[in-house]
């Protein structure tokens, strides 16, 4: 069942699909942060369906970015509960964590590649360190993931080498190489011209589809990224206000949202966008 | 501002300074426990021990050797008044062993390797590549704090033992060679007056140094703020308090050995 879910504080009906649990990579229920005295996270709730790809989009200070690092279990919430392919890891220890990290594969927003080691060393990381491979089935992994997102004969290339597109190709390799059942992607296309932009939302979808994964992206890149959505949750002042199917949303008669794709915000939204 | 905004203040100061100091220690435990922890990584070790160590090597000679030369020199115009020249070799060689070599070998290390171990955390964590271990389930601290950790208890003895000799042959050449001081009365005032406890002090004081500059360096570096002068601060922060921490220390361990 798909439906638009709102979840706002001017007292729109709160309509919250019970999942049980069925069909979701990941589910978020009223997930609260705060960081100083600014309340980041208000009572997010969210499902992340598997093998589908979700966008997490807002004006900046909404929480984007702080709820995919709840979500790859970077930050621990003040309240609420996080729910990862079954296994609640809100309260998780240390081991618990890194047995559900063992899922994800991540791709920062500036890639996060060692600048110390060849694109073929970073890619390879993953295995050397986590997994029981061979050194030559490493190396065949590592090429089979370089081909796949068309870095193929850049092995030897040290991140410095490279054009800021193929950072970001080497950074979802690496991501990638352990065959992991969720990706998520910190603003993957920033800081890109519209041509590499659109190479990488078609890379994305090509790997989420090559790989079956349910990937989670967080982006400032719309409406561009819906083309690449399946679905697409809309965060505002800490709360999930719109989520649903790319045509769900688009056609929500949510001023806030509309005035968001405009790119034309309130004078609080203005203040809240200046101070960054 | 009220007087009440005033003690809110002052108490969140000291709750803030509290809880820093905190995982400042906490920091150090888990560097340490985690070098006797699986998984083993004895080429990081290794490579951590290189850059620490065997790099510093020409550095520690350098100046090794240019300390002891000034201690011959300094050493043989100040014993000459009293007609004690012939205690220069004695003179020189526990000055060095027990305070300037590990002092001034730890203080070279801290502004070479420590400066750049800072730097180069601080660097990582700016660009997100620490979080990137997290969330490949690496533990960063056990893969990159733990072997410098373990490569600063390895290198700093053998550093300051290195300092030292250079040292007291530094103030060989230049008091005996150059000034004129009696050649045998140097080694063997050196044989007769030193002793084991002599040497281990200066060991013991270059091990505490190398554990207090790893820490300091790591800590550092690791909780760097993500900002363009993130970076330098921590580095030019790492380098200001090892420096600090290894003089007081300095003096704390000498009044505890002495």
């Amino acid at each position: 069942m798909s439906e638009t879910q709102t979840n706002g504080r001017d007292g729109n009906t709160q309509s919250v699909r019970d999942s049980a649990g069925a069909g979701n990579a990941i589910e978020v229920r009223d997930l609260k942060r705060r960081f100083g005295r600014q309340q980041v996270l208000d009572g997010v709730t969210l499902d992340f369906p598997s093998g589908k790809i979700t966008t997490i989009v807002g004006p900046s200070g909404s929480g984007k970015t702080v709820l995919l690092k709840h979500l790859n279990l970077l930050l621990r919430p003040d309240s609420g509960k996080i729910v990862i392919d079954g296994v609640e890891v809100t309260n998780l220890g240390a081991r618990g964590l890194d047995e559900v990290r063992e899922k994800f594969g991540m791709l920062f927003q500036a890639g996060a590649l060692f600048d110390s080691m060849s694109v073929f060393d970073n890619v390879a990381f993953p295995l050397v360190e986590k997994s029981k491979l061979t050194r030559d089935e490493i190396a065949d992994r590592v090429h089979e993931t370089l081909k796949a997102v068309g870095l193929e004969g850049m092995e030897a290339k040290f991140p410095s080498q490279m054009s800021g597109g193929m950072q970001k190709r080497a950074a979802l390799a690496r991501a990638l190489v352990r065959r992991p059942k969720i990706l998520m992607l910190d603003e993957p296309t920033t800081g890109l011209d519209p041509t590499r932009t659109g190479a990488i939302h078609d890379l994305i979808r090509r790997t989420q589809e090559n790989f079956h994964l349910t990937a989670v992206m967080v982006s400032h890149d719309v409406p561009a990224v819906f083309q690449v959505s399946d679905r697409v949750a809309f965060l505002h002042n800490g709360l999930t206000r719109l989520n649903g199917t790319v045509a769900e949303v688009m056609a929500a008669d949510d001023d806030v949202f509309k005035r968001f794709l405009a790119g034309k915000a309130s004078g609080e939204e203005n203040e809240t966008a200046l101070a960054g | 501002m009220s007087i009440g905004e005033m003690i809110e203040r002052l108490g969140a100061l000291v709750l803030d300074s509290i809880v820093r100091l905190g995982a400042f220690v906490l920091f150090l435990l888990n560097s340490v426990i985690y070098v006797f922890l699986p998984p083993f990584k004895p080429r990081l070790w290794v490579r951590q021990t290189r850059i620490i160590g065997a790099d510093s090597l020409f550095l520690i000679i350098l100046i090794g050797g240019f300390t002891g030369m000034v201690l011959g020199l300094q050493g043989y115009n100040t014993l000459r008044r009293f007609g004690s020249d012939g205690a220069l070799g004695t003179v020189v060689a526990l000055v060095l062993v027990r305070e300037l070599g590990p002092v001034l070998a730890a203080i070279m290390i801290t502004a070479r390797a420590g400066s750049a171990m800072a730097a180069e955390l601080g660097s990582m964590q700016s660009t997100e590549q620490i979080d990137a271990l997290t969330v490949m389930a690496i533990n960063p601290i056990q893969y990159l704090v733990s072997p410098r950790m373990l490569a600063g208890v390895i290198s700093f003895p053998l550093l300051t033992a290195i300092f030292d000799v250079v040292g007291i042959y530094g103030g060989y050449m230049v008091g005996v060679g150059l000034m004129g001081a009696p050649s045998g009365a140097y080694f063997n005032g050196i044989a007769a007056n030193m002793s084991g406890h002599d040497v281990m002090t200066g060991l013991y004081k270059s091990l505490v140094f190398g554990v207090i500059v790893m820490w300091v360096c790591c800590y550092k570096g690791y909780h760097a703020e993500r900002m363009a002068t993130g970076v330098s601060r921590a580095t030019t922060e790492a380098v200001v308090l090892s420096s600090v921490l290894i003089l007081a220390f300095d003096y704390f361990l000498t009044s505890i050995l002495l």
